[in-house]
């Protein structure tokens, strides 16, 4: 059969000859990962650059023109056991790269001029209270001028842009205030300036838009990364297909050019990109993507299989009955947006705390100056004192309280294993009282662990797991990692469906279905009796030795701590699974949890948790699987391990790593601390406020006050932040 | 204080260098993965042949 694969479409020409193609890889976590790819691939001749990007999971790939043919790095990387799908840059992406390199940018020019017009400013406090010369100040009055205004013209886009925006749309947000404040302050510091007067703002002016650029720069580059995320997720699902165009002529087409009704082949270790059905072949596909559930399946003809399903054993030729649009995994990606939507009607705190903010603050600015003027006052004297109010109460430190506690509590949760996908996830999971636990792969691990092992003579145990060395299949996975075998046995034959088997001097071994060793007697007799009915049934023989193995998903090894830590907390548990019902009972018998449900639907349970809801509970999902996705973003907030299928992870606001579920508490405690530093940060901001108000009221602020007491607070807020990197790491 | 008249232009040049030097480092990229950097600082170079081990 002969196939040609096309990816012309993702293939750019990058200057002179070269060309550049970018690959979202799965699976890249490390530093190793990192040098392993790399190494690999600039060993191909040709090859100018191989750099990948370990923030956002992708490669970049540049190599001389003509002379390579992409497909081979997919190859490559296949070999070095990365899945890579060429990545095309989405535009929302590619908006949200710019706004960050431009708010840095921002952040760049605004840090250029504080640091220049306090340069200036300093002589000039001083000066004033010895002797500097009225020319000398002026002079620098005007050198701060040239520094600020156009630094601030650039640097204050974000700000007065978003206020544009918002007061175009008749509302306000925490920039109309900023915008409003600076604008103020300089261009009363230039009619000052033109006075000859003693005061000019525009230090404060500048120094506030790079402190309110460092939170916006924080926020930004967590919203990034989620992004990434999701563009690597489009890629996944870009996916080609082998279509027969002949006979026996297959070719890679991507799969918007598949219509229903056409062939497919779909080969071992490929995942299949069309819902179908098996009109040929036999073998074994993983459906864990859709159903969670990680045992295989077997197909063979009139099976259908869905879209996301990955084929394991055997080539199957796959007739098409949805393609694209209409697929299993093209519906649950439309539910997902759906409830997605819903959540962004979340209203962040700080949202909540601008619009207490700008109405009080500009009213006390009024009545200032109205106060002033019925109180004689000139109206020049009057409006200055009004602006100092603004400057004094712009919302510096306001800015900074929410940005910095979510920096510092990602990295803190980065520590005990929890990756955040969102920055407000913070704040909503410090609200959870419900958690809802999908069991497979979520309470229990996501490989399967052989369960009696003290059972098996050693010197069965060994040759078993050599054998099991030459099988794709997850149980002969299990029984090769608990044999502790390295070397696979030469020969080893695999029969699709059965097991494997293989001469070692002169008696054959089998390694598969009970029947396939000829052991069915085992099973009923002693070592079977006692076997948990879950578990999956492999048998082992040779010669005329027979032994049964007994291969089942574990639970995480820390989640009964787990259950008990969450109930000390008061927190509501229950387990909503699309398993069977004894596996989910066994499983919550286990770990003590009274509520459960089994055999539940994806559109049930978000219907449960819809019910939860209106009971006013705030739910946090946790669960794995693809059919999870669309309840995890229904749910208030929600978790995933690490090895989720990708659609999960981008939707949950968390991901964690590793074996133990201890992150799951250990979240939702940095999670409550950080809520009750932000709220701290709050009132700090607010009781500074307080103070300043009356006296920048009163009418006694001078430019030195103004900048002290802003860097005060906002130093202040940042310290307080720092707390949550410090909080206890207590969990169980 | 005539000397005003080389130490401010200075001191700004001095900054505007320092702004120069961000931005540029900034439009090469320095900044898109900031994960990868942190780890190719210590990142082995190629694997050495055995070396010897001195004392």
């Amino acid at each position: 059969m002969r196939l040609t694969r096309d990816f012309s479409h993702y293939v750019r020409t990058a200057g002179e000859g070269v060309q550049h193609i970018d690959l979202a890889v799965e699976g890249v976590h490390c530093a190793g990962c990192m040098a392993k790819i790399e190494r690999g691939l600039s060993a191909i001749p040709d090859v100018t650059l191989a750099r990948v990007n370990l923030t956002d999971r992708r490669l970049a790939l540049e190599w001389k023109q003509g002379t390579l043919d992409p497909s081979r790095f997919i190859d490559r990387l296949e070999e070095l056991g990365y899945k890579a799908y060429p990545y095309e840059t989405e535009s929302a992406e590619a908006t949200e790269v710019a706004e960050s390199r431009f708010l840095l940018r921002c952040l760049g020019v605004a840090a250029f001029a504080t640091m220049n017009v306090m340069m200036l400013s300093i002589p000039v406090w001083s000066g004033n209270v010895s002797d500097m010369l009225p020319e000398q100040r002026d002079f620098f009055h005007w050198l701060s001028a040239l520094i600020a205004l156009p630094a601030a013209a650039y640097a204050g886009q974000p700000f007065f842009r978003s206020a544009w925006r918002a007061l175009s749309a008749k509302t306000t947000n925490m920039d109309v205030p900023i915008s409003i404040g600076v604008i103020l302050a300089l261009g009363m510091s230039v009619v000052e300036t033109v006075h000859h007067a003693e005061h000019a703002y525009f230090d404060a002016a500048i120094m506030l838009l790079t402190f309110l650029l460092v939170g916006r720069v924080l926020d930004q580059n967590m919203r990034r990364r989620t992004r990434a995320v999701a563009g690597n997720l489009a890629a996944l699902k870009a996916e080609t297909a082998a279509k027969f165009v002949g006979a026996d002529e297959i070719s890679q087409v991507p799969v918007a050019a598949i219509h229903p009704g056409d062939i497919v082949l779909l080969r071992p270790g490929e995942r299949c990109a069309v819902d179908g059905t098996v009109i040929e072949g036999r073998s074994e596909i993983d459906q864990s993507l859709i159903t969670g559930e990680t045992l295989y399946v077997v197909a063979e003809h009139g099976t259908p299989v869905y879209a996301g399903s990955m084929n394991i054993s055997g080539t199957l030729r796959v007739r098409v009955s949805a393609a694209s649009e209409a697929t299993l995994l093209a519906e649950i990606t439309r539910l997902l947006d759906n409830a997605l939507q819903a959540r962004s009607r979340y209203m962040r705190l700080a949202d909540r705390a601008s619009q207490l903010y700008a109405p009080v603050v500009h009213a006390a600015a009024l009545l200032t100056i109205l106060g002033w003027v019925i109180a004689g006052a000139s109206w020049h004297d009057a409006i200055v004192t009004g602006v100092a109010v603004l400057i004094i109460t712009c919302p510096c430190a306001l800015g900074l309280a929410i940005p910095t506690v979510q920096t510092v509590t990602s990295g803190a949760m980065f520590k005990s294993g929890v990756l955040l996908n969102s920055g407000d996830a913070i704040e909503r999971l410090a609200e959870a009282d419900h958690v809802i636990f999908d069991k497979t792969g979520t309470l229990t691990l996501p490989e399967l662990e052989v369960t009696n092992v003290a059972d098996i003579p050693a010197d069965l145990f060994e040759p078993a797991g050599r054998l099991a060395l030459s099988s794709h299949h997850p149980v002969a996975a299990a029984v090769a990692q608990a044999a502790g075998a390295r070397s696979p046995i030469v020969g080893a034959i695999e029969e699709a469906g059965q097991g494997v088997r293989a001469t070692i001097d002169g008696i054959e071994i089998r390694l598969g279905r009970p029947s396939f060793c000829g052991a069915e007697a085992e099973i009923g007799a002693g070592a079977g009796a006692d076997l948990d009915p879950e578990a999956s049934i492999v048998a082992f023989s040779k010669g005329n030795e027979r032994v049964i193995l007994s291969v089942r998903q574990g639970l995480r090894p820390d989640a009964p701590a787990v259950i008990a830590a969450l109930k000390a907390r008061n927190i509501g548990i229950e387990i909503l699974s699309g398993d069977r019902e004894p596996a989910v009972r066994a499983a919550a018998h286990a770990l003590g949890i009274p509520e459960w449900r089994a055999g539940v639907t994806p559109a049930d349970k978000i219907a449960r948790i819809e019910e939860l809801k209106q009971r006013g509970a705030k739910v946090l999902m946790v669960g794995d699987g693809m059919n999870d996705a669309p309840s995890l973003a229904a749910a208030h907030v929600s978790m995933s391990p690490i090895s989720a299928a990708h659609l999960s992870q981008a939707t949950a606001d968390l991901v964690f790593l590793g074996r133990p579920l201890a992150p799951v508490v250990a979240a939702i405690d940095s999670s409550r601390e950080a809520l009750r530093l932000m709220r701290q940060n709050l009132w700090l901001a607010i009781g500074y406020n307080v103070l300043a108000v009356p006296v920048a009221i009163s009418g006694v602020v001078t430019p030195l006050i103004a900048a002290a007491a802003m860097s005060g607070s906002s130093v202040l807020v940042m310290l307080n932040s720092l707390r949550a990197r410090s909080s206890s790491r207590e969990t169980l | 204080m005539e000397i005003l008249v080389i130490l401010v232009p200075l001191a700004l040049m001095l900054g505007g260098a320092g702004l120069v030097a961000f931005l540029w480092s900034l439009r090469s990229g320095q900044y898109d993965d900031l994960d990868g950097a942190a780890w190719r600082a210590i990142a082995d170079e190629e694997p050495q042949q055995e070396a010897p081990v001195k004392r």
